[in-house]
């Protein structure tokens, strides 16, 4: 029934696409779009909650008959499916309502509005499909569709060249993916899931297929080193479908690598932790670093996605080793630390890209070093930005300090594997957990700082106007969500439950009885937080101050000019900016994570050119790795350009040596 | 009952630490200025200079916005929840449960986040220079202080603080390596998180080698004197998490009584001497150091911290 109510759902999505072709040229197509995904979402949302709620732990299937003939399309709901439904629906219904107030300044609807209720549609259909081709079909759709989105303004200077990186990158993934579900179904090919899930894999196939489920939906979701597309192509899109993609889509590639590994593939072995945990703590450092040497906002974001997807691999990279050992109960501790990651990333970050969308709407910028002092001119953004700051920099009471307080938690049972690779390693993900934590808060510091605070620093940035009421209300309702996921954590962790249970066998002690709503992860003696008491003590002190200081401070206070030691500078471009924000992080870790050099040309006394400063990067990974995979796809394309223009009795030759050389091998072989 | 008298050591704690805090300031000062052969300012002379800085008018920058004027409190009270948190004279506090000591990291942490962003909100060049630094000082002091916490909380088996206090006065704690390097380590991260030589000057007003004073160059009058309140609390409150983790002797148990109170209270007390007079004498024998040495001296405390954890990773058996 639920996903009956579902796919329909999906089916007006789809709808919507196709009527949103026709009426292109109308007005109200914007007004429309945004409605019925509204709407469809709304129903979703309901339908996946109240799957999660109500009867947790069944398992309802469907089967079209649509796709391969002999095998027809089959979805499946199930409470990890649930879960990630919940993700998924949640983000759209908020950027349905963005783009309700948003799209109406878009430029090219007519490149938007089609692909947007697919995008949508295709990132259902992932989570629900229940066999292999589906799954493959949906994904390469919701790829396909995102795509369209990202070249949505294709004239702007880099977008088509984050458009076609992203293309060669997601059908790389998309092959990877492949030929996982290939192996998965070995020879006989039973491509749904269920019979994958009954077969049992030849051995070397589980550890290929890790591989090629890393380097699929990582590269999706944005794992270092097949990162790269990512920071180009979010950005690029319209700020809504820059948040689905960084606040949702990222969380359905995560679906599929849980899909795949934890569902599909069997009992895991150590060693794969050790991947997991490796892979996810560099992500999460190189990601957090990335961010602060960068100006632009919405690509700083895009990089804090990275990040945060680090941080999920690390719990899942900490559920894979626990798990291997038969540590169930930790096990669904770092689980269930992953998955609520998921959820609260997906939250806070929506919430940004709405920010930096209204800035980038109210003043056409997103470049940090020419806005500033946007809090006076929009002040309600600000508050939402903030929140989100926040929540993401993992400060207690929101939900970003929760996931990562539980995946600490999760780290502090790790002495007790039996392997000795992972006792070392498991501390220094720790600390690179830390490392992340702690510069992400510098980030924001940087991003809100410059963005918000000061002085502008152009005149955009100093006649902006607030943004629309529609826009607002999305970024507050997820706000708002950000904080009840802060301080009633309890809540959410029960309704984990199920999946963790339904993965591993194991889920957390229930949450929802303890006294004052405290979370206690194992035990009362070894660890417990309680977000809405420390909230309602910070407050109970804030106001107690305030009091305190109104009874009996004085009241007299006067507007001047800032103090400033005395040097009072009239131009706002003396403030600091993001650059020289970052100056001394660059100066520690850049010059080991990006080989970071600062050339300081000054001119030689008695002459009159300006002194100038230049910062050299270089990005690592790229010069690594696909610069290389460049140069020889370009030499091979050269190459191969050269027998393009041979002569017939070139052509005739070779064709006569291949088949030579064919007969030769065939009986060689017998 | 039990909860009625955890309620009052608790509250008693509260009120402890926020009226002790300026003296340990001052106290430390006076050592300070004896060792220069200075006579210094009276021992008191905190609590006055907060007294004439609330009586005095605040001075508004013209474009300064709510976050300046909301950031004193946030700063003041999660510092102060932060620091009642910390056992001083008597574990069992009652709002222990609702935070462990990552938690108390972090809250700190959201103390910082909000002065930093204060520190930017004028638009000046040294409100940014202190926020910029700040929070390439927090990027390594930090995770080394999370490191020092892991290390504690696999001894003891739990991130609670008073758990942790109380297995370090138990029995089996015993010498360890991870124990003398974690030591070392949380000193390092209590000299940069409060500003203190050979890190920063509190006393400082030499542009440009100031961090946490360049961040509230702006602030006057009583918002000033709340910035300051905090950043005495702060100094108190690594003092008494030194002393509740390392130093736990005397402190009293939940319900011992008020003998055991009034002795933990007394040794308490003369902790914070012998710690302040340490690092009056340690602010004095050394100098301070360029800003960019900071992160060299950070990053031996996050190594250290590093190593110490994973000694103990290692050492459990398999």
């Amino acid at each position: 029934m639920a996903l009956t109510v579902l796919l329909s759902c999906i089916g007006v999505l789809l709808g919507t696409s196709v009527g949103a072709v026709a009426g292109v040229r109308r007005r109200q197509t914007t007004f429309f779009v945004y409605s019925v995904a509204l709407v469809a979402s709304a129903t979703a949302l309901v339908v996946a909650c109240s799957v999660f709620v109500t009867d947790a732990g069944s398992v309802d299937t469907v089967q079209l008959p649509i796709g391969l003939p002999w095998l027809g399309a089959h979805f499946r709901l199930d409470s990890l499916g649930a879960l990630f439904l919940v993700v998924v629906n949640l983000g759209s219904l908020s950027a349905s309502l963005y783009g309700l107030g948003d799209g109406r300044h878009e430029q090219a609807p007519g490149r938007v509005l089609p692909f947007f209720p697919a995008f949508l549609a295709g990132m259902n259909l992932v989570v629900l499909a229940d066999d292999a081709f589906t799954f493959l079909l949906t994904w390469e759709f919701m790829s396909l569709a995102s795509w369209a989105l990202v070249m949505a303004h294709h004239r702007h200077d880099d977008n088509a060249k984050a458009g076609y990186i992203y293309l060669l990158m997601a059908s790389f993934g998309t092959l990877s993916l492949l030929f996982a579900f290939g192996l998965l179904a070995g020879a006989d090919g039973g491509y749904g899931f269920d019979a994958i899930r009954m077969a049992t894999p030849s051995s070397g196939v589980p550890a290929a297929v890790l591989a090629l489920a890393l380097v699929g939906a990582g590269s999706k979701a944005g794992l270092v080193p097949l990162h790269v597309w990512l920071p180009l192509a979010h950005p690029a899109a319209p700020s809504h479908v820059s948040a689905l993609m960084s606040g949702v889509m990222t969380k359905v590639a995560v679906y599929g690598f849980v899909r795949i590994v934890f569902d599909l593939l069997g009992p895991p072995v150590w060693w794969w932790g050790v991947v997991v945990l490796t892979l996810g703590g560099i992500t999460a450092v190189l990601g957090v670093l990335y961010a602060l040497m960068e100006h632009d906002l919405k690509r700083l974001l895009a990089y804090h996605t990275v990040e945060n997807i680090g941080i999920i691999f690390i719990g899942l990279g900490l559920t894979l080793a626990f798990q291997a050992n038969d540590m169930r109960q930790a096990a669904a501790l770092a689980l269930t630390a992953a998955l609520f990651h998921v959820f609260n990333h997906s939250l806070f970050k929506s919430l940004l890209f709405f920010g930096a969308g209204a800035v980038l709407t109210a003043t056409g910028e997103r470049d940090m070093e020419r806005l500033g002092g946007l809090i006076h001119r929009m002040p309600l953004t600000a508050i939402a930005f903030l929140v989100g700051s926040v929540a993401i920099s993992a400060l207690p009471p929101f939900n970003g300090f929760v996931s990562e307080w539980l995946t600490f938690q999760a780290i502090l049972l790790s002495p007790h594997l039996p392997q000795w690779l992972l006792k070392f390693l498991v501390p220094a993900v720790g600390a690179m957990l830390a490392l992340s934590a702690a510069l992400a808060a510098g980030c924001f510091v940087k991003a809100f700082g410059a963005t918000f605070l000061g002085r502008p620093r152009t005149s955009v940035a100093q006649y902006a106007q607030e943004t629309d009421a529609f826009s607002l209300t999305a970024m507050f309702v997820l706000g708002l969500l950000c904080l009840i996921a802060g301080i009633l954590p309890g809540y959410f962790i029960d309704a984990l439950a199920p999946v963790t249970q339904q993965l591993l066998g194991a889920q957390m002690p229930r949450q929802e009885h303890l006294k004052w709503l405290t979370i206690v992860p194992i035990a009362e003696s070894r660890s417990s937080y309680n977000g809405l008491l420390l909230l309602i003590l910070i407050a109970v002190a804030a106001w107690l101050a305030v009091q305190v200081i109104h009874r009996w401070a004085s009241h007299a206070g006067r507007r001047s000019a800032a103090w400033d030691c005395g040097f009072p500078d009239a131009s706002p471009i003396t403030q600091y900016t993001a650059g020289s924000f970052a100056q001394p992080i660059r100066r520690v870790f850049g010059s080991f994570a990006f080989h970071a050099r600062e050339e300081v040309d000054m001119p030689a006394p008695g002459q009159t050119r300006p002194a100038r400063f230049h910062v050299n990067m270089r990005d690592l990974v790229w010069d690594a790795l696909y610069a290389p995979a460049e140069s020889v796809i370009g030499f091979a394309a050269d190459w191969l350009n050269k027998v393009q223009f041979w002569t017939i009795r070139a052509y005739l030759s070779l064709v006569f040596g291949t088949v030579v050389v064919l007969l030769m091998v065939l009986t060689i072989w017998h | 009952m039990a909860l009625i008298l955890d309620a009052l050591v608790q509250f008693a704690q509260l009120l402890l630490v926020l009226s002790i805090a300026p003296l340990l300031t001052g106290y430390v000062r006076k050592v300070k200025a004896h060792l220069l052969r200075r006579r210094g300012p009276p021992v008191l002379q905190p609590y006055r200079d907060l007294l004439k800085l609330i009586r005095k008018e605040v001075v508004l920058a013209h474009n300064a916005s709510w976050v300046f004027r909301v950031t004193p409190y946030i700063v003041f009270a999660t510092t102060l929840i932060a620091a009642a948190l910390v056992p001083t004279f008597a574990t069992g506090l009652v709002f222990s449960p609702a935070a462990d000591l990552i938690a108390i990291v972090a809250l700190l942490g959201s103390a910082r986040f909000f002065l930093a962003l204060a520190g930017l909100d004028i638009g000046t060049s040294f409100g940014g220079i202190g926020s910029s630094r700040e929070m390439m000082i927090a990027s390594l002091a930090e995770p080394a202080m999370l490191m020092i916490v892991f290390t504690l909380s696999l001894l003891a088996g739990s991130t609670q603080l008073s758990t942790v206090s109380t297995f370090m006065q138990g029995p089996e704690v015993g010498l360890r390596v991870s124990l003398g390097m974690s030591l070392v380590a949380l000193i390092m991260v209590a000299i940069a998180e409060n500003a203190r030589i050979p890190v920063d000057n509190p006393a400082t007003h030499l542009e440009l080698t100031m961090i946490h004073e360049a961040m509230i160059l702006e602030y006057s009058g009583r918002h000033l004197a709340v910035i300051e309140a905090a950043a005495a609390l702060k100094l108190l409150l690594y003092f008494s998490l030194i002393s509740c983790m390392f130093a736990p002797w005397g402190l009293a148990i939940a319900g011992q009584g008020f003998g055991a109170f009034a002795l933990g209270l007394g040794i308490y007390i003369a902790k914070l001497a012998v710690g302040g007079f340490m690092l009056a004498v340690f602010e004095t024998a050394v100098a301070k150091m360029r800003v960019f040495r900071v992160s060299d001296f950070l990053g031996a405390a996050l190594m250290l911290g590093l190593l110490a954890a994973m000694l103990l990773f290692v050492s459990r058996g398999a």
